[in-house]
């Protein structure tokens, strides 16, 4: 007992440290590859190829934020993609209904629509005891499916929307771009939410045990609800920042891609098993994933081989999670049981 | 002068799962500054009755009672705020979550904007640990702490709520003496602050020295309630069982035969290490130790569920090969898991189904599985061991769990085993179920089977077990006889500890 207990501080520190050791990994393993990248090729870090990916990147970024929050419940939320196409068309649609609402007004719109369709896989999950794999790998295509049924075939074109809104996309503060600054701002927002409110934390607990935080009087139900509205309602702002990047949307926009956005955030080290994991890192995950796409596209390998790297580094993300897990559990162990 | 209303108390509270009746009729009363012991065998409702306390279960019928006027608890936050703060028997922790947040969930301190002040928060944590007398990081996560620690961690969080009325479920079961004296110390400084407490123990001697009030449970009906003066141990253990142990537990006469099962330095890294023991035809061996000890992982590494990291098992001579049942069946292993409902039964197949998952070539005629055959196989066994049930066909989701359990036992046994490990046999059964298990188990053993047995019922273990086999902390800590053993010095191996007062040994009457 007094072995295990005896834990001086400085080995606290380390176990912090261990904890962080994942982002730091992401980031050295981004700068090793982007530096790889551009000694075969300079143009690689020109600043509009940064531009490039950094957009490229946010709309996945700010997606993989609210699959994070699903994630620590250990839930999976598949149908971002859908309702990030839906308010994407109906954001376009707004602006030619409206061509002289304010950007502000147009966000929002997107992230109340995403938070009612959020609502929607929460009363399943959370009131009607579906798995949040079955109910919302349903709610992919229903939603997928009314898309359809409203565009019709349709399509929004850069045309059709108002000139504000087409240089919103490049806009920039000290070269920054203004999407990539409002990515930014939400990631570090909910980090520090996840980290340092009582709610945040709920995230966490449900994750962990939900046994446990039921008996701490936590309301499962509610967390469950509020996390897939949020998921939903920042989905429903990152279609928003799909058409302003894009220019374009029509019924399939964003299809296929809830499967890359949980592969970022477990790439940036949110744990499936639920109650491990950040928002900064779901983001990290994200970048790495880009620069990736765009490393390979520049170093000209086939298309083709690049789903293959990016599954294989998948992969090796999880394995190396979980041999870690293993490794530190084993030394906890062997250390209480000499000492 | 009229007395205060108790802090808390339930009237005629009722409560049933299924078929299974928990509580039939209780009332509990807990007075400030006292210390109530709630005494009675497993299974007797004792647990359920916490969990009414906490919140978790609303009973079937009956009141509970805070300060006087009734209450309902719609959920554990309820039971919180009115002052009830529960230690419950298994530690339920965020693994994941660091120890501070664990002891603060839900509680934390909070600074400006509404956020956590993590900071005061380790501090709240440390001097509650100070105050427990233990050294533990806040700041490291709870994954991998052992059993002991998280019960102390347990132990702070319902601390940490300042409760009016604290309800501790078998805290001590995991603790060392020097720990189990530091809590009763904490106990009695809470009392002498007018905190009511009510504590539920195997350990006779601590409910003694410690506890003012005394109610004792069996078979979910309330047996007796009382000061501690008008209690002595022999009248606790008699109205607690309610029967002589004899009764209980077949008596047989031990006939150990040749060597069935010879296992030699079984390891599996971090988790058992070096274990080694024969086990002879005709022979029940118990495994004793504490949760968390190594004991059910012994028996997956040996039935091959789980890989093994080193040592041999050998059946009749035959070398059982690591991480592999079938091979492990066909050597004549057969092992009754100790999560019945998930892993040992397919609770929406049929009676007949299950019993003949273990045999399908024997249910089989050409490519199909033939009722007839089915059912021949089943009834074999389960008229053996007297299943009570309308119709083979029936899901056992129906079974009460003593019947369940019957079904798992009677899937294995035709598989014509040499060797039967069972896992905690009777868990969640019923004490008339319970007996007639014991029967059964020990007819088999009788008849020749070599039986390891696996229980955190003690007086199980030593009521059934010919020689009791100890593990600590994945060790074997040594060995008893089953009829000289007494749960003292079980536990004394067990937790490599004196016990916390030295004194009756109960079940061993």
């Amino acid at each position: 007992m007094s072995g295990m207990a005896m834990a001086p501080p400085v080995r606290g520190r380390l176990a912090l440290r261990l904890s962080q050791f994942r982002e730091l990994g992401l980031v050295a393993s981004l700068l090793a590859l982007v530096l790889a990248t551009a000694a075969v090729n300079p143009r690689f870090l020109s600043p509009l190829g940064i531009r490039d990916i950094l957009l490229d990147v946010s709309v996945i970024a700010l997606v993989a934020i609210g699959e994070t929050l699903a994630l620590l419940m250990r839930q999976v939320d598949l149908s971002v993609s859908s309702i990030l196409g839906i308010a994407a068309y109906g954001a376009g649609a707004v602006f030619v209904a409206f061509p002289g609402l304010p950007i502000p007004v147009v966000m929002l719109l997107g992230v109340a629509a995403g938070a009612v369709l959020g609502a929607m896989n929460g009363l399943l999950i959370a009131y009607g005891r579906v798995p949040s794999l079955v109910a919302t790998l349903g709610t992919l295509y229903v939603f997928r499916g009314a898309d359809y049924a409203w565009v019709k075939g349709g399509q929004i074109n850069a045309i059709n929307l108002p000139p504000t809104f087409r240089h919103f996309a490049n806009a920039a503060i000290l070269g920054v771009p203004v999407m990539v600054l409002l990515v930014i701002i939400v990631t570090i927002g909910f980090g520090y939410y996840l980290r340092h409110y009582p709610g945040g934390r709920e995230y966490y607990a449900v994750g962990s045990n939900e046994e446990a935080a039921r008996l701490a009087g936590i309301n499962v139900e509610r967390r469950l609800m509020r996390g897939f509205m949020l998921s939903g309602a920042i989905a429903g702002l990152a279609g928003v920042l799909f058409l302003a990047r894009f220019g374009t949307a029509d019924a399939t926009a964003g299809a296929g891609m809830e499967l890359r956005v949980v592969a970022a955030a477990v790439v940036g080290g949110v744990a499936i098993t639920g109650g491990v994991g950040t928002v900064q890192g779901a983001a990290l995950g994200a970048l790495l994933l880009g620069v990736i796409s765009n490393a390979l596209v520049v170093l000209r390998v086939p298309a083709f081989w690049q789903q293959t790297i990016e599954g294989a580094l998948l992969l090796v993300a999880i394995s190396l999670d979980i041999l870690l897990a293993r490794h530190t559990l084993w030394l906890m162990r062997a250390r209480h049981r000499n000492g | 002068m009229i007395d205060p209303p108790p802090l808390l108390a339930v009237q005629d509270v009722r409560k049933s799962f299924g078929s299974v009746i928990a509580l039939r009729g209780v009332d509990l009363a807990l007075h400030a500054g006292e210390a109530h012991a709630l005494l009675g065998e497993n299974g007797a409702g004792k647990s359920t009755l916490v969990r009414i306390l906490a919140g978790v279960h609303r009973p079937d019928s009956g009141v509970v009672l805070v300060n006087g006027a009734p209450v309902v608890f719609h959920g554990p936050a309820d039971s919180q705020a009115a002052g009830i703060a529960v230690i419950y028997q298994e530690p339920t922790l965020f693994h994941d979550l660091s120890i501070t947040e664990n002891v603060l969930m839900g509680r934390a301190p909070r600074r400006s904007f509404g956020r956590i002040d993590h900071a005061a928060a380790r501090r709240i944590a440390s001097a509650l640990f100070g105050e427990l007398g233990v050294k533990l990081d806040p700041e490291r996560k709870v994954r991998g702490l052992s059993i002991a620690a998280q019960q102390l961690v347990e132990i702070a969080k319902a601390l940490s709520n300042a409760a009016r009325v604290l309800i501790m479920d078998e805290p001590t079961a995991a603790l060392t003496g020097e720990e189990t004296a530091h809590l009763f110390e904490v106990v009695r400084r809470l009392r002498a602050r007018g905190v009511a407490v009510l504590f539920i123990t195997h350990r006779l001697e601590e409910a003694f020295a410690e506890c003012q009030r005394f109610t004792i449970l069996r078979d979910g009906a309330l047996v007796e309630s009382g000061p501690r003066g008008a209690f002595t141990p022999q009248d606790v253990v008699r109205r607690m069982v309610g029967r002589s142990l004899d009764q209980l537990y077949p008596a047989r006469t031990a006939h150990a035969g040749r060597v069935v099962l010879r296992a030699r330095g079984l390891t599996r890294h971090g988790v058992y290490r070096d274990i080694g023991f024969d086990l002879h035809a005709g022979e029940i061996l118990g495994f004793a130790g504490l949760v968390g000890a190594g004991r059910s992982e012994v028996m997956r590494g040996i039935f091959g569920i789980d890989p093994r990291d080193g040592g041999s098992v050998e059946v009749e001579g035959q070398i059982v090969p690591p991480g592999d049942p079938q091979a492990a069946m066909r050597t004549g292993i057969a092992m009754v898991p100790e999560d019945r409902r998930l892993q040992g039964l397919v609770m929406n197949l049929s009676i007949m189904r299950n019993a003949t998952l273990a045999v399908p070539g024997r249910v089989r005629r050409g490519p199909f599985v033939s009722a007839a055959r089915e059912q021949g196989v089943t009834q074999r066994w389960t008229e053996r061991l007297r299943l009570k049930t309308q119709r083979l066909t029936d899901p056992v989701a129906v079974l009460s769990g003593g019947n369940q359990q019957k079904v798992v036992l009677a899937k294995w046994l035709a598989t014509a085993p040499h060797v039967l490990i069972i896992d905690e046999p009777t868990r969640g059964v019923d004490v008339g179920a319970k007996a007639e298990l014991h029967q059964m188990i020990a007819e088999l053993a009788q008849a020749g089977l070599a039986v390891l047995m696996v229980s955190s019922d003690l007086p199980e273990l030593l009521g059934m077990a010919d020689r009791i086999l100890v593990m600590r902390e994945g060790r074997l800590a040594g060995a008893c006889d089953g009829a000289s053993a007494s749960e003292e010095s079980v536990m004394w191996l067990a937790t490599g500890q004196q016990a916390a007062l030295p004194g009756l040994a109960m079940g061993a009457a």
